[in-house]
């Protein structure tokens, strides 16, 4: 288990000086950019542009090298998934049929099935290396500013930067209680029966629960004696002014998300590029 | 039936959602039991979310299912699967009506109460993950219909287990360990 899942390393260059709310919002835009269309095209620009805003942002591989792995893991199983519950949703898409090679009559691998897992793998890579950037080079304590600077309100976001603020804590916590009660015998293993493994569960959850019971209680107690939640509003210690960067970063993410939507209204007419006809 | 508790969002509430989404977070990336279908878990943290949400309501719980899914997936795999965090969010709302009806914090948590409570729970889970992850995972992302369906009947049926089991007991747990109001008698 690794505690330091998302650790934030300062450094200085074009990304990281970014204030927190372009981060948030580029990858807001940008995600809407990849959200409806199933242009490939579009796809493998706004990939383009992210991967560029990433090598430029220094994040090293080491920092990512788990994300890699979770994210080849789980599109690996989305692309197998999908191919077993919907061999032919390429053709029916598309309209036509290019086959490639066939093991029985439903599972007919075609060219159309291809382009549109294709598009899916691509859709979710477009996006990646933007979130990246805004979870690991976003000071921690400036996304919840950013969030509320965007009309979020701040007892909302206040409550996130508590949770990144305590996220290592309650691990720490967990880890604590979960060593001590397998030094007392509990098994978490798959060599338990499925209830007795649910009733282990329960009794790492418990004691987790009621600590973490008492912290809310002393936490609470401190915010409320400094007068948290008096006002409408409130300033934040962690919040940049946005400079020329934020817009020109801005303004990129924004003409990728017009140019996504003007390639559905005028150019495809649908979500769909098709290249078959 | 007391709605007007279910809308306060004070400074413990705030906390309570904070901590429980951090709590989620680490239940979600760590804690999943096998259930011993290939690639199928009983995600814990849903449990402990209505846990939260029998005991500090809708706003907290719905805060904690969705902040705690959205950071779980932007840490793991860098981006979020929209989708489901939304249908997480509507989960854990649901579970918070519970919190009108229950008083767990007065020690109070009847036969009555448990049924109550797994009905909320079991309705919030269906309508989420049967209804608002499936459409919206069409409607967003374009996902094959009868894969999602599938996806989501089975995530229903595991979180159901999951909330019920688990979040049940919890309550049932917390309950004990407050004194009921009232319990003290003067002495004659």
């Amino acid at each position: 288990m690794n505690r330091k899942l998302f650790d934030y390393v300062e450094r200085h260059n074009f990304i990281y000086d970014l204030s927190g709310v372009t981060k948030f919002l580029c990858f807001m835009i940008a995600g809407a950019a990849v959200m409806f269309t199933y242009d490939i095209r579009v796809m493998v620009l706004v990939f383009l542009v992210s991967m560029a805003a990433f090598l430029m942002s220094q994040i090293t591989f080491r920092q990512i090298r788990l994300m890699v792995i979770y994210v080849a893991i789980f599109m690996v199983m989305n692309i197998l998934l999908t191919f077993l519950f919907s061999p032919q949703y390429g053709v029916e898409i598309y309209g036509t049929k290019h086959v490639i090679f066939t093991i029985t009559e439903r599972y007919t691998l075609t060219w159309e099935q291809v382009m549109y897992q294709g598009s899916k793998v691509m859709k979710y890579c477009a996006i990646i290396p933007l979130g990246m950037i805004f979870i690991l080079a976003t000071h921690p304590s400036e996304m919840a500013s950013s969030m509320n600077r965007i009309g979020i309100p701040y007892k909302a976001t206040y409550a996130l930067a508590l949770t990144l603020r305590y996220f290592p804590d309650v691990i720490r916590d967990y880890q604590d209680i979960s060593v001590a009660q397998q030094a007392r015998g509990l098994d978490m293993s798959r060599k338990e029966k499925l209830g007795r493994r649910i009733k282990n569960v329960i009794n790492i959850c418990v004691p987790l629960i009621f600590t973490t019971l008492d912290r809310i209680e002393l936490i609470s107690n401190a915010m409320d004696l400094r007068g948290f939640g008096m006002h409408k509003k409130r300033t934040w210690y962690c919040a940049k002014k946005l400079t020329v960067a934020d817009f020109l970063a801005l303004g990129i993410c924004i003409a990728l998300l017009l140019l996504s939507i003007a390639m559905i209204v005028f150019v495809n007419h649908s979500r769909y590029y098709n290249p078959f006809i | 039936m007391d709605w007007k508790k279910c809308w306060k969002f004070g400074t413990k509430t705030i906390v309570a959602t904070a901590l429980g989404a951090a709590i989620f977070l680490v239940l979600n990336m760590f804690v999943k039991v096998p259930t011993g279908i290939p690639e199928t878990q009983v995600q814990t943290c849903y449990g402990v979310c209505a846990f939260f949400a029998g005991l500090f309501g809708p706003i907290c719980s719905a805060l904690i299912a969705f902040i705690g899914h959205a950071l779980g997936d932007a840490i793991s795999y860098g981006s979020v699967w929209w989708s489901w965090v939304i249908a997480s969010g509507v989960a854990g709302c649901i579970y918070g009506f519970s919190f009108a009806k229950l008083r767990v914090d007065e020690g109070i948590f009847t036969g009555k109460d448990i049924v109550f409570f797994n009905v909320v729970q079991v309705i919030g889970n269906v309508i989420a993950w049967i209804v608002v992850a499936p459409v919206l995972d069409i409607l967003m992302y374009g996902e094959p219909v009868n894969l999602v369906f599938t996806q989501g009947a089975v995530a229903a049926a595991s979180n159901i287990v999951s909330a019920g089991v688990i979040g049940t007991l919890l309550l049932l747990i917390y309950a004990k360990t407050r004194s009921t109001k009232g319990s003290l008698k003067e002495e004659d």
